[in-house]
């Protein structure tokens, strides 16, 4: 009998009953009772329902022969989200919970396997509040292919956290194959992006400033293990690849030159940021490169598997505006990160200090 | 972008920098020096950097960054007052988002939002108006900061809150006006400056006529200028066609936003609003007459420096900071004694490190190069002023 098999068993013996009445999530939910206990059967098991998941242990448990069929090392990664607002264009806390660490795990060149869900709601939130949350963590994490196997819930006190925070821990297998780190790029490769950057960074500020600017910024966030992959089969000799979130891409390609101790030039021109973007930050006096992003990646690839991996990647859904941006130069000064503007000028894309604060006029 | 794309056309700025080389070369020529322009408005100073346009220029033409930032030029001393009023119980603090990591002598409001003040950041000081009507039982206080840019909108806020009868809104008011300031600047005796890109924001509030004493009395040319790379390198390239014809006048690049007798609405308001204070300290300048504004006795209602009682304490700058003389072209921000060392981003000693608009800030993000080459130049042991010109 295998594990799966094995868990359905232990599911239909436990005869799951248990169903919310509340309207609202209160102290009692976090109490270990019989309304937190309804609260995990019909909110969580409900929607997240898996046969390791299902046994409701303290801890799921995998054979490791099922993981060793899939690559020589574990990857294990994990990520806490708190967003304002919990709803926005484009994506809500849930699906960013699920996108991000399933991301952490992806880029590292890991397949990602098995999630962990651990909740910190809020005295007063309303359950239909809490379901479209949860309804939207199944979701992706479906689409992502991953499965959510344990979990935590507590409940707090009113103003002692907004509305919901949200812990994932993830765990991903990564093919014997894979070998990428920032440290590996070198003079001639080329950096790539698998799309527009910026988007998320300016929807969530957009839809929390209340500045009525009526744009119709979308955030990126999408789960990227699947074109990760078909960047892999396409480019083997990927050198490292990171997600853009906060600190946005100038982040990474300081990190990038900092751990290759190489320099680093990009070109505006070739780098895609939508219009919108582009004029809310205008607006803002705010700079498009430090906005966080919860579906872009930033790939270094050698120079001859460059056309490969730009095909590969524009033919997947999340990748079919991707762009060669520059280069990791054999000259230049160390660990810097340079932008040839379009207008012709060179400017130093720097780390980002503290956050980015909008500017007086 | 429609509309502004054609700012950034670089194959216009090829033959502008081509007839801004030729210019400078017989203006050095001339001078024995490179000719040394000052842009006063900080939006300017950012986008020089943004567009990497410091390092297009030739090495015949020198910046020099003025004080146009109304953050960087914010005395410590009304830092400390800000906190003082946000950690009064039952106060909310409203402030524009790059004031709040100034440096005060003790703490930021960023730091005393951490510590339990109720700091929030608005976007306009209509903003801050709403959080007034929508929680009557706190006082809320705008932090009124800016050049006549921003005055416009503060004087509007507190005239509409005057007329909604708002009695829970205040503003401590920090507006300065340029100016005086400009003049302070050209009668700074260490200063060395043959002509001006005009402030185009606040030119589209005040219009043209103001800056023509700069002419008439300090024979120097002003170009008001946009904010657009375009917009920069046309106006440098105007004041460059005047000094090689000897000229001195008031030129308005920015024409198609400022018009030549400014916004009538705007000045109004200001004028119904606002008197000159006598005095205004300005970080690293000093007190300079007539160069800040209050609210008019009738407006006390709405005058923070009257509703709370504030520390008002004149706090030295620290020792090692060279603010003024950076703010005024006397040095680049790399030969202040603290550049990069002890004043960095993370932790500002002076002001002009805190804003992206400050010139200190805006060479550490975007002018390592230069910066490269100066120190390159300090290591073969070439005298600094002549590393200066790097």
């Amino acid at each position: 009998m295998n594990i799966a098999q094995e868990t359905e068993q232990e599911v239909d013996s436990r005869k799951r009953k248990g169903k919310l009445v509340s309207k609202v999530i209160t102290l009692a939910h976090g109490g270990g009772g019989k309304a937190m206990r309804d609260l995990i059967d019909d909110v969580f098991v409900q929607a997240f329902s898996n046969p390791v998941l299902n046994t409701l242990e303290d801890q799921a448990r995998f054979h490791l022969s099922d993981l060793a069929t899939e690559g020589d090392r574990l990857a294990m990664t994990t990520d806490s989200y708190v967003i304002d607002p919990i709803f926005f264009p484009g994506g809500d806390i849930g699906k960013i919970a699920i996108c991000g660490t399933v991301n952490d795990l992806a880029v590292g060149g890991a397949k990602p396997l098995y999630l962990t869900c651990g909740m910190i709601i809020e005295e007063g939130m309303e359950v239909n509040t809490l379901r479209a949350i949860v309804k939207s963590m199944a979701d992706t994490a479906r689409e992502a292919g991953v499965q959510i196997v344990t979990g935590d819930t507590k409940v707090v006190e009113k103003g002692s956290c907004d509305k919901v925070f949200i812990n994932t821990a993830g765990i991903g297998v990564i093919d014997k194959d894979y070998h990428l780190g920032a440290d590996k790029a070198q003079a001639g490769d080329h950096i790539l992006v698998n799309g527009y950057l910026g988007d998320h960074g300016a929807a969530i500020m957009d839809s929390r400033g209340g500045m009525n600017l009526s744009t119709n910024i979308q955030s990126d966030c999408a789960p990227l293990q699947g074109l990760i992959q078909t960047l892999l089969n396409a480019a083997p000799n990927t050198r490292f690849i990171r997600d853009a979130t906060r600190g946005g891409i100038a982040s990474v390609l300081n990190e990038i030159a900092e751990a290759s101790s190489c320099a680093i030039q990009i070109s505006e021109q070739q780098t895609p940021i939508r219009q919108e973007v582009i004029g809310f930050c205008e607006i803002l006096g705010l700079d498009p490169l430090y906005l966080a992003n919860e579906g872009k990646l930033v790939a270094v690839v050698p120079e001859n598997e460059v056309e490969a991996a730009l095909e590969a990647m524009r033919g997947h859904a999340f990748g079919k505006d991707s762009a060669d941006i520059g280069t990791i130069l054999p000259g230049g000064t160390a660990g810097r990160v340079h932008m040839q503007t379009s207008f012709g000028g060179k400017r130093i894309v720097d780390m980002l200090i503290g956050e980015q604060l909008p500017r007086i006029c | 972008m429609k509309h502004v794309d054609e700012f950034r056309d670089p194959v216009k700025a090829k033959v502008l920098l081509k007839e801004i080389t030729v210019i400078a070369k017989e203006l050095k020529e001339r001078l024995k020096r490179p000719v040394y322009i000052m842009e006063v408005c900080g939006g300017h100073t950012h986008s020089i950097f943004r567009y990497g346009i410091e390092n297009m220029l030739p090495e015949t033409i020198e910046l020099i960054h003025g004080p146009g930032c109304p953050v960087c030029v914010l005395p410590m001393g009304r830092v400390d007052d800000c906190v003082a009023i946000a950690e009064r119980d039952n106060v909310i603090f409203t402030t524009f988002g790059d004031a709040i990591r100034v440096p005060g002598s003790k703490k930021s409001l960023l730091q005393a939002k951490a510590e339990g003040a109720d700091v929030r950041m608005v976007y306009s000081p209509m903003d801050a108006l709403s959080i007034a009507k929508n929680n009557p039982d706190k006082e809320v206080v705008f932090f009124g900061l800016g050049f006549e840019t921003t005055m416009p909108s503060t004087a509007l806020t507190v005239l509409k809150a005057e007329a909604d009868g708002i009695n829970n809104f205040s503003l401590f008011c920090n507006h300065i006006t340029i100016i005086p300031t400009v003049k302070a600047v050209l009668d700074s005796p260490d200063l060395q400056l043959d002509g001006f890109l005009g402030p185009g924001h606040v030119s589209m509030v005040i219009g043209n006529k103001p800056y023509q004493f700069i002419a008439e009395h300090y024979n120097r040319p002003v170009v008001v200028a946009g904010f657009e790379p375009l917009d920069i390198l046309q106006s440098l390239w105007m004041v460059l066609k005047q000094l090689q014809a000897g000229e001195a006048r008031i030129e308005n690049q920015y024409n198609r936003i400022v018009p030549e007798e400014g916004n009538k609405m705007a000045l109004e308001a200001i004028a119904k609003t606002f008197e000159l204070r006598e005095f205004f300290e300005w970080r690293g300048l000093g007190s300079i007459d007539h160069s800040g504004v209050q609210l008019k006795a009738e407006y006390a209602a709405f005058d923070a420096e009257k509703k709370f009682i504030v520390p008002a304490v004149t706090i030295a700058d620290p020792k090692a900071c060279q603010c003024g003389e950076v703010l005024k072209g006397a040095i680049k921000p790399w030969q202040c004694k603290v550049f990069a060392k002890a004043c960095t981003p993370e932790t500002p000693l002076g002001a002009l490190m805190v804003s992206s608009e400050g010139s200190c800030a805006a060479y550490h993000q975007f002018g390592g190069d230069r910066l490269d080459a100066v120190q390159a130049k300090a290591k073969l042991n070439i005298p600094i002023n002549e590393a200066r010109n790097a």
